[in-house]
């Protein structure tokens, strides 16, 4: 793996020369890489096969809904619509001037939202068919999409709920169930060829992260915040003389969703990345020649993300569930150091 | 800052908004009924299991008391037969003694009357021998005494053997 990477930098920086020297060279990889991860507000499919999606504003004009399709001319060049301007992927209000350009609330179904809606209609048509399936064939052996799904949705009950939370996990239970078939469903359809970098974006990583985060909090117990505000086994100086652990503590309450946050937003984006470099290579060296090897590569890569895909979800449900079982985990010892995760406070116990 | 890492007011209220009300139908539609038809089932399963170890119990319970009842009908038939037996042979023991006793008994019997008769036959062969010896000795006596002359002999030899003194 290390020896791709060192072979993959090397060709990056080395087109990289390539492109600089090539004057006048109208693709940039760079760009293009941006523009395919970041959101957009229409789907671009393949060339000339676009699809716009509806503009939602809120500001000074009140609500405005459009099409993005009246922000191009005919020549596909960007032109003002109702007062408002897109540049660089944002839309502003078309006589606000300067650096910080004012904008009005934007709630466009972006390509990320759309993706998101489409990944929302898969989710319930797939669960709510199993569920009925469940009622049909009830006290029966599963069948078909049922059997699928019920060893991931046991494995998710048994491997991840009860054995990190303990005998309260029965709570937890749909909010895992959820983001794992979220983030797993959203994985993969980011992976489908014109798919939205959903998971990948940290708006949305951010959200997961907050809801795991909430419900920490909400459901910790009292010697979760005993464990924060009174760690045991610390001398008592470094508790109520100088605060560190308690320091230490709080900021440990939001360095693990924040962890959950960028690992998500990280892993995704950077397969999304190293695919579409392999990719940008064709282009770059403008030769058909080094075709076969990106996609080589580009297919090696894809199946390593349809594992991604599913370990990413893994580990956030599993992270997730750790937390919780944290702050709901009874501790007969005090000064019993284990708490479910943690690097954190291990490292702070020392 | 990066657009990459800037977060997105529009698109988190879209998440938001969009991921409560996934949470929330799918725990009403799809993750409650399906946890409730698992732990149902699992709860059948390990029902039909703890029965079918209950039956083998049963089963082997049942099966060890048939063992039981057959040895015991086993033991009860040794009985009875070594029971028959012994009685069986009791029963010719008695019959062979009471035989060999009435046996006894008889021969003893009859060796009495023997006995008896013997003594009567020989009681009145005594007699019949006396009344001939005494007929024989009339008669003798009565031949011999016809004269006078062996009448006196005689009365003399008598007379001399009886030495009157």
């Amino acid at each position: 793996m290390k020896k791709i990477l060192v072979f993959l930098f090397a060709i990056l920086s080395f087109s990289a020369q390539a492109a600089e020297s090539a004057e006048g060279a109208d693709f940039n990889p760079g760009d293009m890489i941006m523009h395919h991860i970041g959101d957009d507000y229409t789907w671009h499919f393949a060339d000339g096969l676009v699809l716009p999606l509806p503009v939602i504003l809120y500001g000074e004009n009140g609500l405005d809904v459009f099409m993005s399709s009246n922000f191009y001319d005919e020549n596909h060049q960007l032109q003002p619509y109702k007062g408002y301007v897109m540049e660089h992927g944002h839309i502003y209000y078309a006589n606000s001037e300067g650096e910080h350009k004012e904008g009005p609330l934007d709630l466009s179904i972006t390509k990320n939202v759309a993706s998101m809606l489409l990944s929302v209609l898969l989710l319930f048509l797939v669960f709510l068919s199993i569920a009925g399936a469940y009622k049909k064939n009830r006290g029966k052996a599963p069948r078909g999409l049922q059997s699928f799904f019920e060893p991931i949705i046991i494995f998710i009950r048994d491997e991840i709920a009860k054995t990190n939370i303990g005998p309260k996990y029965e709570r937890y239970m749909p909010y895992l169930l959820t983001i794992f078939f979220f983030i797993w469903f959203n994985n993969l359809l980011g992976l489908m060829p014109g798919g939205a970098n959903l998971t990948g974006n940290i708006t949305v990583t951010l959200v997961l992260a907050v809801m795991t985060l909430l419900i920490t909090v909400f459901s910790g117990n009292k010697s979760y915040w005993g464990h924060i505000f009174n760690t045991p086994g610390v001398p008592w100086w470094l508790k109520w003389g100088i605060p560190i652990m308690p320091l230490v503590e709080v900021i440990g309450i939001f360095t693990k969703p924040f962890s959950l946050m960028v690992r998500l937003f990280a892993n995704i984006t950077a397969g999304h990345i190293i695919i579409l470099s392999l990719f940008s290579l064709i282009f770059i060296f403008q030769s058909v020649a080094i075709g076969p090897v990106s996609v080589a590569f580009a297919t090696f890569m894809n199946f390593l993300e349809l594992f991604v895909a599913l370990l990413q979800a893994y580990i956030f449900t599993l992270l997730s569930a750790m937390y919780f079982g944290g702050a709901v985990e009874e501790h007969d010892h005090h000064d019993d150091m284990g708490h479910g995760d943690a690097p954190y406070a291990v490292d702070a116990h020392h | 800052m990066n657009p990459l890492v800037t977060p997105n007011v529009g698109l988190l209220i879209w998440q938001v908004i969009t991921f409560l009300i996934v949470l929330l139908l799918l725990t009403k539609f799809a993750w409650k009924p399906i946890m409730a038809a698992l732990r149902e089932r699992e709860n059948n399963i390990d029902e039909a299991l703890r029965m079918a170890e209950k039956a083998k119990l049963e089963m082997q319970a049942l099966k060890s008391d048939n063992e039981r009842l057959l040895a015991e009908a086993r033991a009860e038939r040794e009985r009875i037969l070594k029971e028959a037996s012994e009685a069986a042979t009791h029963i010719v023991e008695t019959a062979k003694s009471k035989a060999s006793e009435e046996g006894a008994r008889m021969v003893e019997q009859a060796r009495v009357s023997i006995e008896n008769e013997k003594k009567a036959a020989l009681t009145e062969v005594k007699n019949m021998a006396a009344t001939l010896s005494i007929d024989i000795a009339q008669k003798l006596i009565k031949r011999e005494l016809q004269d006078e002359q062996a009448q006196r002999a005689l009365v003399q030899a008598y007379l001399q053997e009886t030495h009157l003194s």
